[in-house]
């Protein structure tokens, strides 16, 4: 019976995420679009976009190789991949054994590198550029997630996110300096892996001010949608990991049966709006650094992270 | 592992507690990272905020007013009437630049770090007796207290080091007000704010006299219509 | 039953029975003993390895009468090269088989004397021993050859790559025949070190192997690179030889004089004994592992040597290394050691992998990028060596086995991709005529097949799941957030920093892996010899794919590969993996989740074609073939067929950001730009300069100390007689009263 919880589970939490996406992109740009005094487009109109370009037929360079071909395609199964580990609304999917948060990290490296690869492919100075920004980002991005992974796998003893989220949902753990640390820091890595303000213009096309959109600059059409819907994905992954593990009240268990579904549902719902609107007050109130300034912004993350792992010493004393 | 979780954790006033300790000691760092004049001005007024609700927290946990006095001076005094003034100091001299660093910011945070590391290893070992909350309180306040000594010598300019030295005074009452029945909170933070206030004025002067080779105001108008 | 269910049953007790009956011939007493059997095999393996390049040697030089001198020469140059390589292929074929069987039949010990060895000590004879050698009898100086779980987990890797690296010898240019016959000897020098039972094979086998390779990176020795390079790896080579030497004198001198490794064991060293051991076999075997600070010849000589002897030098002689490394520290030394030998392997191995990962990305010859990424892999592993340590001293064994267990996954893995990556620069050379980036470009298109082996292996180098590298480094990674159960503030904060510092070598890496692959591999041409280049020949495709396919094995099954080395834990940490890695899983505690490596690619399989129906009922099939839009940037002239070359991004620019961020730090990169007056009409220049830190902490001291000496040497040449004899006459005294101090004592 739980098995079979655990898979609709699944099945509905995948449905969401993908269906969900797109909706929260677009909630971001109309609360940006409302501080500036701005109406805004509809909520669904990423939507709209995406079936759009996906009806396109894509216009591909001449030199292209097949990597380019896949690599949308791929980069976007590995995202889906990644978040179907991560626990929304409810705890103990099937997936729950897989979820280890160091292969979290790893897919979501996975779809990079190939994005990365796919922006040289063509041989553009912009799809260089970007490829070569992205990569340089997530190194320094890379040991921030890494320390934030430490801290938590210190404090649980491992470093399955769905055990973690329910050790934190159970255990009365408190507020402690290390997480309250280690928040701050995966904020920072969030940013800069969903290319956000400060970090990269999600809106920009100036070529100084791009990252991930000069990466994907040669693409267009069916493929220039699955790069689209894999970047919303990413971000509310980002969003419910950062939910599931620092505010893991109210999410439903296997053994707690779908009928609370109808509770956790909505206060999913509600986790990741609150931390969209955040998003949304905060890129509109930033200006973006410069792209030098990025490592050091990230090295404060990482430094930060240290902080939380040796703050976790401190209080626990582990022996 | 979960064995190793402490009692303390999950009682609420011990973790207040600790995490306004925590806020303080991650607005040194923010200190250290700024490279504005006026936010660093704001992000000392905020540390001084926390601090203030900090000592307000304690003084309800251990029920004394003397804290409570403590926590009204600093917000008060150290979170608007110093920042305000020194904001006036900013405009008037016009000296909105940059901060100037001795080193850079991201190697200034990292020996940040490395001293968090440091105090967190001296007050440790001395402290084993001790309950848990007042151990990691100490090490915070330690930690601020070396953070505003970095701050003091990596930074160029009169006003920054000025803010340092507050800081550093900020992490000496985070220390007081967090140890269990501390005597004479109230008159240390009037005491410090005194000397506080002698320092400042005395670098300020001898900085000011030190870029324009007088103490003299005038110069200051100079120097302000030249801007203007 | 139908048909295909009998195969399947048949199948199956095939199975069953090699399950049951091959442990059960080490198992059962009385029956043949299988272990001595396959180590005598092994002897012949070392042997007919010899022998083989003796015969390459001899060919080489029989030039038959009757033809033109030149052609029979050419001809005897290429028979000797087919007799080396192809009989290698044959000899590590049959060693790879015999070791697999060796590991999976439970890896039981066993030692044999050969009659050869060390002149003077008596009349060895020839005896099959099956067990503990502390028997009683007098040590009489034969050779002893023992083999046990260790050993036979580095022999697996040897064979592979030697099989791989001779198939790819096959194909290799004519201008390596010169020093084809050492090929056999290199990799019979690997498999005697590993084979070694006392402290004089091992000797001999370790100083062999540097001296083949010596003569290995030399092929193409009328290159003035090639000479210096080959001159900085001897010189290594010579300092390992002149610390390891010593350390295992130390060792054999505490247990009496005898050198066979049972009785070291027996007697291992204490005090400042043992610190001395520590210290001497950590230079020893580290200077020649490529284990920072002493890892500045790996770029140089693997640029140098011919690629199929790069993928040796790197997959496996590394690798020996650490085993020599794992053999002295962790079985030596014995189980009694404190905790903070870990420590100097954690800070070394951390600053290696950071600083390879970064020189990785700034390189521009891909053989160097490779080497530099084997500088960071191997710091990644003594990282997982020092958790073992520390953890074994503070009798966490548990811990201790899964960082030993990590290291050894990742050794494995490393030694497998970077084998084949190796392998496929030599085919880029070959195909492409260069191995510079600035160079290369678009050989996707025209090296099909190994650009998809290179995609495989490049996976691994950046650590990406579900490859092999990405199983090595979970594990390593799950050893180093154990770590900090061995307690003492101080460690658990270095501990803290290593993880920093490992992700960052991770990332590093990926970086790198991309800049190669997107690079050389994929972009347009950036000269007319990448665009016209030719597939990797057909022998090195075969050593390519089957690289990638024992890759793809060992990514997805880590857990079946752990409890291959099931039998080394159990010996050196006294404890094991079989309760946490299984054959689909690996975890870091028993009975917590870990990683699947078969459920991840399952999921990523689902993923994927959830995906592809998507994509199939949603859009629109089909694309349009347009020039590049490139920002709108106009269309290159008709002269300039792929494109303006100066509008790609390249290596260097690739890793500008990267090396702004770190490199001044780290490399002390300076940036000089030669910028010309306005009106002048020469190009104004970038460059860029590094400097690795070893250079100038390490070497550039030692260089000194160096110059003055000989400088010292010089003077004293030039001596009058008097003091000629003076000086003569000081040493004489000299002499004397240390002889009398010694005799006092």
């Amino acid at each position: 019976m739980t098995s079979l919880i655990g898979l609709a589970t699944l099945l509905l939490h995948v449905a969401l995420m993908l269906a969900l996406a797109p909706l929260l992109v677009g909630f971001i740009r109309t609360i940006k679009a409302r501080v500036l005094g701005r109406v805004g487009p509809p909520v669904v109109q990423p939507w709209r976009d995406l079936l759009r370009l996906a009806r396109k037929q894509p216009v591909v360079a001449e030199n292209a190789s097949w990597l380019f071909h896949a690599a949308p395609a791929a980069g976007f199964a590995a995202t889906l991949a990644a978040a179907a580990l991560v626990p929304g609304f409810a705890l103990g999917m099937t997936t729950a054994p897989l979820a280890d948060l160091l292969v979290i990290a790893g897919l979501l490296a996975l779809a990079r590198c190939l994005l990365a690869l796919a922006g040289l492919d063509i041989g553009t100075a912009f799809g260089g550029i970007g490829a070569s920004r992205e990569m340089t980002f997530a190194a320094f991005a890379e040991p921030a997630m890494m320390l934030v992974i430490f801290t938590l796998g210190l404090l649980m003893g491992t470093t399955n996110l769905d055990a973690i989220a329910l050790v934190l949902r159970e255990v009365t753990v408190g507020l402690r300096v290390s997480l309250g640390l280690a928040l701050v820091a995966i904020v920072a890595v969030a940013i800069a892996e969903n290319s956000r303000l400060p970090v990269d213009n999600p809106a920009s096309h100036l070529e100084l001010t791009m990252v991930h959109e000069a990466m994907v600059l040669e693409y267009s059409g069916r493929h220039l949608a699955l790069i689209e819907a894999t970047a919303a994905l990413k971000l509310l992954l980002w969003m419910t990991l950062i939910a599931t593990i620092f505010a893991p009240f109210g999410t439903a268990t296997p053994e707690s049966g779908p009928l609370v579904w109808l509770f956790a549902l909505p206060l999913w719902a509600v986790k990741v709006g609150a931390l969209a609107v955040v998003l949304a007050l905060f890129e509109s109130a930033i200006a973006k650094m410069r792209v030098f300034r990025v490592p050091e912004f990230l090295g404060i993350a990482v430094l930060l992270g240290l902080l939380a792992a040796v703050f976790l010493f401190v209080s626990q004393g582990i022996a | 592992m979960m064995g190793g979780l402490q009692p303390g954790f999950g009682a609420i006033g011990y973790d207040l507690a600790h995490l306004l300790g925590g806020a303080v000691l991650v607005l040194s760092f923010a200190l250290l990272y700024q490279r504005r004049l006026t936010a660093v001005i704001n992000i000392y007024a905020m540390q001084s905020w926390v601090l203030a609700a900090a000592a307000a927290w304690q003084g309800w946990v251990q029920s004394s007013a003397e804290l409570y006095v403590a926590a009204l001076i600093a917000l008060g005094v150290k979170g608007l009437a110093i920042p305000l003034a020194l904001h006036r100091i900013v405009r008037r001299l016009h000296i909105h630049r940059a901060v100037e660093t001795a080193l850079g910011i991201f190697p200034s945070m990292a020996v940040g770090v490395a001293l968090v590391a440091l105090a967190i290893m001296v007050v440790l070992p001395t402290t084993m007796q001790t309950q848990v909350l007042t151990r990691e309180d100490l090490s915070l306040a330690l930690s601020v207290v070396l953070l505003g000594h970095l701050m003091m010598i990596t930074r160029r300019t009169a006003l920054t080091q000025v803010i340092g030295f507050m800081s550093i005074e900020n992490g000496l009452i985070l220390g007081a007000v967090g140890v269990q029945g501390m005597p004479l909170v109230v008159e240390l933070s009037v005491a410090v704010l005194v000397m506080v206030g002698a320092v400042v004025f005395g670098v300020f002067f001898f900085r000011i006299r030190e870029n324009f080779q007088s103490l003299d105001d005038s110069h200051l108008d100079q120097v302000g219509g030249a801007h203007r | 039953m139908p048909r295909a269910g009998r195969f399947r049953q048949r199948r199956a007790d095939c199975i069953s029975w090699w399950c049951e009956t091959v442990p059960a011939l080490c198992a059962v007493p009385g029956a043949i003993a299988l272990s001595p059997v396959i180590l005598t095999g092994f002897a012949l393996v070392v042997a007919a390895l010899l022998g083989l390049g003796a015969a390459s040697a001899v060919v080489h030089h029989h030039i038959p009468a009757g033809a033109t001198r030149r052609r029979a020469a050419a001809a005897a140059a290429l028979a000797s090269r087919r007799i080396a390589a192809l009989g290698s292929l044959g000899v590590c074929g049959l060693g790879f088989l015999l070791v697999l069987t060796y590991l999976l039949a439970g890896a039981g010990t066993a030692t044999i004397t050969l009659p050869l060895g060390l002149p003077g000590l008596g009349v060895p004879g020839l005896g099959v021993a099956g067990g503990n050698l502390l028997d009683g009898t007098r040590y009489d100086g034969g050779i002893t050859l023992a083999l046990d779980g260790l050993s036979g987990f580095f022999l697996l890797l040897l064979m592979a790559a030697g099989a791989a690296a001779s198939a790819a010898a096959l194909d290799g240019p004519g201008d390596t025949d010169a020093t084809a016959p050492f090929l056999p000897v290199f990799l019979a020098a690997m498999a005697l070190t590993l084979l070694a039972g006392d402290a004089f094979a091992l000797v001999l086998g370790f100083e062999l192997m540097s001296l083949a390779s010596f003569a290995l990176i030399l092929t193409h020795h009328d290159d003035a690179t090639v000479r210096a390079a080959a001159l900085l790896y001897i010189g290594m080579a010579a300092l390992g030889a002149a610390c390891l030497i010593p350390a295992l004198a130390l060792l054999a001198d505490g247990a009496g004089w005898d050198l066979r490794f049972a009785a070291i064991r027996a007697l291992p060293p204490e005090g400042w004994r043992a610190t001395l051991v520590f210290v001497l076999a950590l230079v020893g075997a580290g200077s020649k592992a490529g284990l920072a600070p002493l890892h500045v010849w790996l770029p140089p000589a693997h640029a140098a040597a011919p690629a199929h002897v790069s993928a040796l030098m790197s997959g496996a002689m590394t690798k020996v290394a650490l085993y020599l490394l794992v053999r002295v520290l962790f079985d030596l030394c014995g189980p009694a050691q404190p905790v903070w030998w870990g420590v100097p392997l954690l800070v070394l191995g951390a600053g290696g992998a950071v600083l390879g990962g970064l020189r990785a990305n700034l390189e521009n010859d891909i053989k160097a990028l490779l080497a530099c990424s084997t500088v960071e892999n191997i710091g990644l592993i003594v990282i997982g060596l020092g958790v073992a340590l520390a953890a074994r001293g503070a009798d966490l064994s548990t811990l201790a086995a899964l960082a030993l267990g990590g290291a050894l996954l990742h050794a494995l893995a490393h030694g497998l991709f970077k084998s084949l990556l190796f392998i496929a620069a030599g085919a880029v050379q070959h195909g492409a005529g260069t191995r510079l980036l600035v160079r290369l470009g678009g050989l996707i298109h025209r090296m099909p097949v190994t650009t998809v082996c290179v995609l495989v292996g490049a996976a691994s180098l950046a650590g990406l799941p579900p490859s092999a590298g990405f199983a090595g480094e979970w594990t390593l990674f799950q050893a180093v957030l154990g770590g900090p159960r061995i307690g003492n503030l101080g460690l658990q904060i270095l501990i803290c920093v290593v993880a920093a510092l490992m992700a960052l070598a991770a990332a590093l890496a990926a970086a790198a892996a991309v800049r190669l692959v997107g690079v050389a591999f994929l972009g347009r041409p950036r000269s007319p010899r990448a665009a016209a280049a030719d597939e990797a020949g057909p022998r090195t495709r075969d050593a390519l794919t089957g690289l990638a396919v024992a890759l793809a094995v060992v990514g997805l099954f880590p857990g079946a590969v752990l409890s291959l080395a099931e039998p080394v834990l159990r010996r050196l940490v006294s404890a094991g993996l079989d309760d946490r890695a299984g054959l689909l899983e690996v975890a870091a505690q028993a009975g917590m989740p870990g990683y699947s490596a078969a459920g991840i690619a399952l999921l990523g399989a689902l993923a994927a074609g959830l995906v592809l129906w998507l994509v199939r009922t949603l859009t629109t099939p089909g694309h349009r073939d347009a020039p590049a839009w490139d920002g709108g940037f106009g269309a290159p002239p008709p002269w300039l067929p792929f494109g303006d070359p100066l509008t790609q991004y390249g290596g260097a620019s690739f890793a500008q950001p990267l090396r702004r961020a770190l490199g001044g730090a780290l490399l002390q990169a300076d940036e000089i730009v030669d910028m010309p007056a306005p009106g002048e009409t020469r190009p104004a220049r970038i460059t860029v300069e590094l400097s690795d830190p070893a250079a100038w902490w390490l070497f550039r001291p030692v260089a000194e100390l160096r110059a003055r000496l000989s400088a010292f040497a010089d003077a004293i040449q030039f001596l009058t007689i008097r003091r000629t004899l003076s000086l003569m006459f000081t040493v004489l005294v000299l002499f004397l009263a240390v002889v009398a101090l010694m005799e006092q004592l």
